[in-house]
C-alpha cells in the first residue's frame, strides 16, 4: 500500500485501503447517533485530542472567539455602509474551520466557498488584511479586488474563497492531484455547503477522486440551508455524505458543534488521505445564526426559536468554554481576557480598514495577467487590454 | 526544417514541452491509449507514460477544474477538449476560475494552463460540435487566445502557450490537422503570442483573418490578382488576445481598404473589435467602409449544402472583396 508513491497517477482503487478507510471512519449508525443528539460522547479524550495541552486548547478557543468577534465587527461595518455586496457570516460554524485547520500539517491545503472568513482566519490570516478587503481597500488581502467571498493566502496553503456554488470542488481535486503528482504526503480539504452538494461538478470530482486515488477531503458543512431552502426541500436522500458511497469513497456524518469531534473526524480522514491517498466525504452538521448574507431576510424559512435553540444549546464556542471550565484548566477571567482582546483587535481592524486608502484607478489593470504584472519577463507582443483607465 | 502536418507539429510541441519541463502534463478524453480523438497525441503515452499523458473520464468540468487547481499549485497542465464546443460544460472552470483567480487574489496566484482543441465548423457535425468560442474567450480579461493557422505556428505558438504563465486557450481546427508545411525542428522554436503575420504582401486592399479563414483569404487574394489585377495583402492575426494592433493599423495605412474575414459568428465576433480599432485609429486612412464577412448567423447547419454556404468560402469572400474596389 504505497498510497502516494504509486508509479502512475491513475492507479486502480486499492481494495486494502478502502477497508482501512471503513475502519478509521465511523459507520452510518454510529454517526447518525452522534448527530441525533448523542451529545454524550466525549471526544475530548479521543485519539486526536487526548494530548492537547492547556495552551493548545486555549488557543483553539481563542481562534473561535476571534473569528466570531471579527465577524460581529464586520456586520456593524456593513450596517454602517462601509462594506458592500454580500457578507456571508460564519457565526455558529466556527468549530468546523478551526477544528479542521488545527489538524493540518505543512503539506495539507484548504479551499472553500464564499463563506470564507472563518477558514481564512483559522489558517492565520490577519484581521487587518481581511477587514480591509471587506472595505475594498488597497491594504486588503486581495488589494480590494476579491471582497468577502474571495480571500486567498497561498503562502498559508489557503486557496480561497470561491463565489460559485460548487465551483471550488474540482479545484480542490486539482490541488490534491498536484500534491500526489509531486509525491507530497499531503491532502486538500475542500469545504462546501449542503446546497453545493447538488452541483454536477461535485459528482464528476468524486468519480475522479476515487478513480485516481486523490487525497482530497470534501467537507460538507451542513448548516441545514441553501440560502432559504431547507435541506429537506433541496436534497433527495439522506444523509448527504452517503452520496459518496457509489464512488467507493468513505464518508461520515458528525457534529460540527463540538470542536473535539471535528478534530477527530478530520484526523481520521487525513490518515486515509496521507497513508492510502484515498478521498473522503465528511458531512459535518453545523448551524449559521445570521441570514444567508447579512442583508437577507431570515424569517421566511426558519423560526426565531430554532435559531435560539442552537444558540442556547449547541453553540460551539459555549460548548468548548463549558468543557474547559469543567475540566478546571482555565478560569472565567482567562477566557474573558481572550474575548476582550479579540474585540479590541476587531475594532482596531475596522479602524485600520477605515483609515486605509482605496486602490488607485490605475490598479484596476494590475493582477489580470502574470505577464503584464512582470514586464521584465514579457514574452508576448501586441495589445492585451482594449479599454483602460485614462 | 521538415515538412510535417499541423497535427504532427502540435505533437512535437507537446512532446518537447513534456520533455523540457516535468510540470507539464497532457490530459483529456482519449488522449492516451486512443492516441487522441484526432491523433494529435499519437505515440505520447508510449513515450512519456500515464503520469504525463492522462486519459480522463467525460467530465470536462472536473478535469478542467482539476487542471486549474494543479496550475495554481505550480503545474503546467495542458487540457485537451475533444472539441472546444465541449468546453461549455466546463465554462465556470475556465471563465470564472482560470480567468479570474489571479485578479481576485490580488495577484497572489497565477494559472499557467493551456486549454486546447479544435474549434471549427465545416465538418458536417451540426450545431453542438461546431462552435468557435474565440470571441467569448477573448472577451474575458485573464485569458489569452490564439488561433494558429499553419503547421509552423501550431508548433511555435503551442510551445509559447505552454511556457506562458497565464491561461492560454489554443483554438485549433480539425480541417487544418492534415495540412502540411515547413516546421523548424529546433526545441526552442517559439512563435510569440500577439504577433500577426503578413502571409502575402499587397497594395490594393488588406484581408485580415484568423484560423482557417486565413487560407480561404489567401485563395481569394490569388484570384483577385490573377483574374482582376488586384493585389490584396493577407494578414494572419494568429493571436486574438493579445492582439497585434500595430500590424493591423500598418496594413490598413498601406492599402486603405479592409476586408475582415472570420468563421466566427458576426455578433460580437472577433472582427467587430478589429473593425472598431481600425476606425478608431486609422479612420483617415480608409478609402472605403470596412467590409466584413463571417459565418452566416444561424446555428451551425449539418447539411453540407447549407454548411458550405454558411462558412465564408472563396466565392462569398471574393464577392465581398469586389465591393471594396
Ligand atoms: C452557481 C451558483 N448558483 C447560485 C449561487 C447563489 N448562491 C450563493 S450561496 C447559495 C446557497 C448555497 O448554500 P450552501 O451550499 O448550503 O452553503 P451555505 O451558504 O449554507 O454556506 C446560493 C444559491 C451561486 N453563488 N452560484
Ligand atoms: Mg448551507
Amino acid at each position: 500500500m504505497e498510497g502516494l508513491h504509486h508509479d502512475t497517477i491513475i492507479d486502480p482503487p486499492n481494495s486494502d485501503s478502502s477497508e482501512n478507510d471503513a475502519d478509521s471512519l465511523k459507520s452510518v449508525e454510529e454517526t447518525k447517533q452522534t448527530v441525533d443528539g448523542d451529545i454524550g460522547k466525549d471526544f475530548s479524550k479521543s485519539e486526536a485530542n487526548k494530548l492537547l495541552t492547556k495552551e493548545e486548547k486555549l488557543n483553539l478557543y481563542e481562534q473561535m472567539i476571534r473569528i466570531r468577534r471579527f465577524e460581529e465587527r464586520s456586520l456593524r461595518s456593513y450596517q454602517q455602509g462601509h462594506i458592500g455586496g454580500f457578507l456571508h457570516l460564519y457565526i455558529g460554524q466556527e468549530a468546523v474551520a478551526v477544528g479542521s485547520v488545527s489538524m493540518l500539517g505543512d503539506d495539507d491545503h484548504i479551499i472553500t466557498a464564499y463563506r470564507d472568513h472563518g477558514h481564512a482566519l483559522a489558517v492565520g490570516m490577519e484581521f487587518d488584511e481581511c477587514m480591509a478587503e471587506l472595505y475594498g481597500k488597497k491594504t486588503g488581502c486581495s488589494k480590494g479586488k476579491g471582497g468577502s467571498m474571495h480571500f486567498f493566502a497561498p503562502d498559508k496553503n489557503y486557496w480561497g474563497g470561491h463565489g460559485i456554488v460548487g465551483g471550488q470542488t474540482p479545484l480542490g481535486l486539482g490541488i490534491a492531484y498536484a500534491l500526489k503528482y509531486n509525491k507530497k504526503k499531503g491532502a486538500c480539504l475542500c469545504f462546501m455547503g449542503d446546497g453545493a452538494t447538488n452541483q454536477g461538478p461535485f459528482y464528476e470530482s468524486l468519480n475522479l477522486a476515487s478513480l485516481w486515488n486523490l487525497p482530497v477531503i470534501y467537507i460538507i458543512e451542513n448548516n441545514g440551508y441553501s440560502m432559504g431552502t431547507a435541506e429537506s426541500r433541496h436534497s433527495a436522500g439522506d444523509p448527504l455524505a452517503k452520496r459518496a458511497e457509489p464512488f467507493d469513497i468513505s464518508w461520515s456524518v458528525s457534529s460540527g458543534h463540538d470542536l473535539f469531534e471535528v478534530r477527530q473526524t478530520i484526523s481520521d480522514a487525513l490518515k486515509s488521505a496521507h497513508e492510502n491517498s484515498r478521498p473522503s466525504v465528511l458531512e459535518i452538521v453545523t448551524y449559521r445564526y445570521r441570514g444567508h448574507s447579512v442583508a437577507d431576510p431570515d424569517q421566511t424559512y426558519r423560526s426565531k426559536e430554532e435559531i435560539e435553540e442552537y444558540k442556547t444549546n449547541k453553540d460551539p464556542i459555549n460548548l468548548l468554554k463549558e468543557k474547559l471550565l469543567n475540566e478546571g484548566i482555565v478560569t472565567d477571567t482567562e477566557l474573558k481576557e481572550i474575548d476582550i482582546k479579540a474585540k479590541g483587535d476587531a475594532d482596531a481592524s475596522a479602524e485600520f480598514a477605515d483609515a486605509s486608502p482605496y486602490p488607485d484607478p490605475s490598479e484596476l489593470m494590475d493582477d489580470i495577467y502574470w505577464e503584464t504584472d512582470n514586464p521584465d519577463n514579457k514574452t508576448s507582443e501586441g495589445i492585451m487590454f482594449f479599454e483602460t483607465p485614462q | 526544417m521538415a515538412i510535417i502536418t499541423y497535427r504532427e507539429a502540435l505533437n512535437q510541441a507537446l512532446s518537447e514541452e513534456i520533455e523540457n519541463d516535468p510540470n507539464v502534463v497532457l490530459m483529456g478524453e482519449e488522449v492516451a491509449q486512443f492516441k487522441g480523438s484526432y491523433k494529435v497525441s499519437e505515440g505520447m503515452l508510449e513515450k512519456y507514460g500515464p503520469e504525463r499523458v492522462i486519459d480522463t473520464p467525460i467530465s470536462e468540468a472536473a478535469f478542467s477544474g482539476l487542471a486549474v487547481g494543479a496550475a495554481m499549485m505550480g503545474m503546467r497542465p495542458v487540457v485537451e477538449f475533444m472539441f472546444w464546443s465541449f468546453c461549455y460544460v466546463a465554462f465556470d472552470q475556465i471563465f470564472n476560475n482560470a480567468a479570474s483567480i489571479r485578479y481576485m487574489s490580488g495577484g497572489l496566484i497565477n494559472v499557467p494552463i493551456v486549454f486546447r482543441g479544435p474549434a471549427n465548423g465545416g465538418t458536417n457535425v451540426g450545431a453542438t460540435h461546431s462552435h468557435t468560442p474565440e470571441n467569448f474567450a477573448a472577451n474575458t480579461p485573464g485569458l489569452k487566445v490564439i488561433c494558429p493557422a499553419t503547421p509552423a505556428d501550431a508548433k511555435g505558438m503551442m510551445k509559447a502557450a505552454i511556457r506562458d504563465n497565464d491561461p492560454v486557450c489554443v483554438m485549433e481546427n480539425t480541417i487544418l490537422y492534415n495540412m502540411k508545411g515547413e516546421v523548424p525542428d529546433e526545441n526552442d522554436y517559439i512563435v510569440p503570442l500577439g504577433k500577426a503575420n503578413v502571409l502575402k504582401e499587397g497594395k490594393d486592399m488588406s484581408i485580415i483573418a484568423h484560423g482557417k479563414a486565413v487560407h480561404s483569404s489567401l485563395q481569394v487574394a490569388q484570384t483577385l490578382e490573377e483574374k482582376h489585377g488586384i493585389f490584396a495583402e493577407v494578414l494572419d492575426l494568429r493571436s486574438i488576445r493579445p492582439l497585434d494592433v500595430d500590424a493591423i493599423i500598418a496594413t490598413v495605412k498601406k492599402t486603405n481598404r479592409v476586408l475582415l474575414v472570420e468563421e466566427n459568428k458576426p455578433f460580437c465576433g472577433v472582427d467587430s473589435q478589429v473593425a472598431f480599432i481600425i476606425q478608431d485609429q486609422a479612420f483617415d486612412f480608409l478609402d472605403a467602409p470596412i467590409k466584413r464577412i463571417s459565418a452566416i448567423d444561424a446555428p451551425q447547419a449539418y447539411s453540407k449544402a447549407l454548411e458550405n454556404i454558411q462558412i465564408p468560402d472563396h466565392d462569398r469572400i471574393l464577392a465581398k472583396a469586389m465591393e471594396l474596389v
